[in-house]
């Protein structure tokens, strides 16, 4: 009876999650619905995007929001694997190990207004000055900045996810393949690695969901134009920052229902990413079994 | 020692009540909207605490959702950048009005090299924000400005990225003085703008122009002054060239006002005025008995209004905020007499 009762509230709870899932999909849905009907599939391939005429094109929005996080994610990864696999294979000092996860701790809590101020005092003058240097217009704010800070915003969530997974590979596994007389490097590439693969994936879908949907730091580095982005130094918006940036002010009904429309597909597009990762690492615990 | 615990105790009750009484005896307004004017609504309704004891809670939301908040009927006021358009009254389930309550002015700054003070017409800063004029040292500038040394430095023309009434009013300046604007960008919260760099808020893009050379932007003077920013000289609609000033400002509205208040001060033609400057207004029901509004709430309301057209300008200047000439003050006056409670009116 007792386990009945424990099954029945657990169901509940997992009920619960279900239904926010479900009623944050109708809403959108259906709040965006106006825009759509208006716009039809333009809404998607559509690059206009103006409040005054009423045209809404999601299309600028949608390459800003994949430019930057694509960007960030080439950034982040190689260091955070690295940074990883330091912290989980070979600082061997108790003491050192937990000053690293303090700092990769605090890091991952600044909040991203912090990051933003950051990026304009200390970004924005570096990239000014590279484009600069290589004719490009000297915004300074733009792709590049804001992929730039989005990158170190991600970098520890993927370095400590890539040390978990390192961490839990099995100590006997470690401890065969130090008797067989592999060199340290050895097992980390041909043991640790191979057997951490889905973990250190998981960490890396999970850090480009913050990407995509990371909205302050980026509304605040990305210079807010409604154009689509043609090279690093190009002035862009995400569907996020936009959402920011007009949504208390909208001028009118579409207006609003657009924004709505430009969340839902944020919404797909994490969906989609979320979806394509869970396959891939499918696909791998095939190959080795877990 | 336990009578001293016994008679502390007891203070410490009889304070709690006298605080819970004291709670309950004050009268609460709540208002939402506009976030240009915040700072002196913050300043005016702290003065009125003290005044007389009633609180208003005026939350800096953006001038859309101060409207779409008073045509929900859940404030008792509603703070916006601009005035409500005839084709949208209906949308209210009552009648409305404005009152105005202070005047802001909107200026151009710029970054150049050396302290250079420009002069500028409307028509040229059109024609940089519709991507017309890229250098600094184009003919159009130098023109108005004999005797300035201007740099061959690319023009980089900074917006507001948020939706903004201070936007509102800029774009409306453009579109008054610029067929072309008009035509091609035109007038609203947040426009489609041909080129430039957007920033958040007033504080952004002072930021990005104080760090950028070669920019031009537009804040609200209270910005310009805080940070020493260049700022230009515009020739108003009758010639003069006019420096930004809370005197300057105020002369904008000093010419004919209507009498629901409604007016677009930008490009003004009175003679000394400023010609991007801005009214705002709080936006109430003419009669006030609806939902389960008392009498008592309502003459609150009206007082308030009344203290803040009148005894409250005083407190706006210090943040550089324009009072209301003698003509704004007159109209909104007949204004607020004429809002009723049962068709009775509050005040007379």
């Amino acid at each position: 009876m007792n386990d009945k009762r424990f099954n029945v509230l657990l169901g509940f709870a997992a009920m619960v999650v279900v239904f926010i899932f479900a009623g944050f999909l109708f809403t959108l849905v259906v709040q965006s619905l106006p825009a759509v009907k208006q716009e039809g599939a333009a809404f998607l391939y559509g690059s206009e995007w103006n409040p005054v005429t009423t045209r809404f094109g999601a299309l600028p929005f949608i390459i800003g929001t994949l430019m930057t996080s694509a960007i960030a994610l080439a950034i982040a990864i190689p260091l955070s694997l690295s940074a990883g696999i330091v912290m989980g294979e070979y600082v061997n000092s108790l003491w050192l190990r937990s000053v690293l996860n303090t700092l990769i701790n605090v890091l991952a809590s600044i909040p991203s207004v912090v990051f933003g101020l950051w990026g304009i005092e200390v970004v924005i003058p570096l990239v000014r000055s590279l484009a600069m240097s290589v004719g490009a217009p000297p915004y300074g704010a733009g792709i590049l900045s804001a992929s730039l800070v989005l990158a170190i915003m991600i970098i520890p969530y993927m370095s400590s996810m890539t040390r978990e997974a390192l961490v839990n590979v099995h100590a006997g596994l470690r401890e065969g393949a130090y008797a067989l007389g592999l060199t340290k490097q050895e097992v980390v590439t041909g043991i640790a690695l191979p057997f951490a693969k889905n973990s250190i994936f998981a960490g890396i879908l999970l850090s480009l969901g913050r990407a995509l949907g990371e909205t302050m730091a980026v509304t605040m580095l990305i210079g807010n134009a409604t154009r689509i982005p043609t090279s690093l130094f190009s002035l862009g918006n995400t569907l996020a920052s936009v959402i920011a940036s007009q949504f208390n002010e909208a001028a009118s009904d579409v207006h609003r229902s657009a924004m709505m429309g430009l969340a839902l597909i944020l919404f797909v597009i994490t969906m989609i990413i979320g979806w394509f990762g869970r396959t891939l690492m499918r696909k791998g615990v095939g190959a080795h079994g877990e | 020692m336990k009578r001293n615990a016994v008679s502390k105790s007891l203070m410490l009750l009889t304070l709690f009540v006298l605080g819970l009484t004291s709670a309950l005896g004050a009268q609460t307004l709540l208002g939402s909207g506009a976030t240009f004017p915040a700072p002196a609504y913050t300043k005016m309704f702290d003065e009125y605490y003290k005044l007389t004891g009633v609180k208003v809670n005026y939350q800096a939301i953006g001038s859309s959702g101060g409207l779409k908040n008073i045509q929900d009927r859940v404030v008792d006021f509603g703070g916006t950048d601009s005035f409500i358009k005839d084709a949208d009254f209906s949308k209210y389930p009552g009648q409305v009005v404005h009152i105005p309550t202070v005047i802001g002015a909107i200026v151009v700054t710029y970054n150049l090299p050396g302290s250079l003070k420009l002069r500028l017409t409307g028509d040229v800063v059109a024609d940089i924000y519709l991507g017309k004029i890229t250098k600094w040292n184009d003919k159009a500038i130098t023109e108005l400005n004999p005797g300035v040394k201007l740099p061959n430095l690319a023009i980089m023309p900074v917006y507001r990225s948020d939706g903004s009434g201070t936007t509102f009013n800029f774009t409306a300046y453009l579109s008054a003085v610029s067929a072309e604007w008009k035509s091609k960008v035109g007038n609203a919260n947040s426009v489609s703008w041909p080129v430039g760099q957007g920033a958040a808020q007033n504080a952004g893009v002072a930021g990005v122009v104080k760090q950028t050379p070669g920019t031009i932007g537009y804040v609200e003077l209270a910005y310009a002054n805080q940070n020493n920013m260049a700022v230009a000289v515009i020739k108003n609609s009758s010639g003069n060239w006019i420096e930004p000033s809370l005197a300057s400002t105020s002369a904008a509205a000093a010419g004919a006002f209507p009498a629901d208040t409604r007016i677009v001060l930008v490009n003004t033609d009175a003679k000394e005025g400023y010609p991007i400057s801005s009214l705002t207004w709080l936006v109430v029901y003419r009669e006030q008995n609806y939902g389960n509004r008392s009498r008592e709430q309502a003459e609150q309301l009206v007082k308030l209004l009344w203290w803040m057209i009148h005894d409250g300008q005083q407190y706006v200047t210090a943040l550089d905020y324009a009072p209301l000439p003698a003509p704004a003050v007159k109209a909104s006056e007949a204004i607020i007499k004429s809002i009723t409670y049962n068709g009775q009116a509050l005040i007379k």
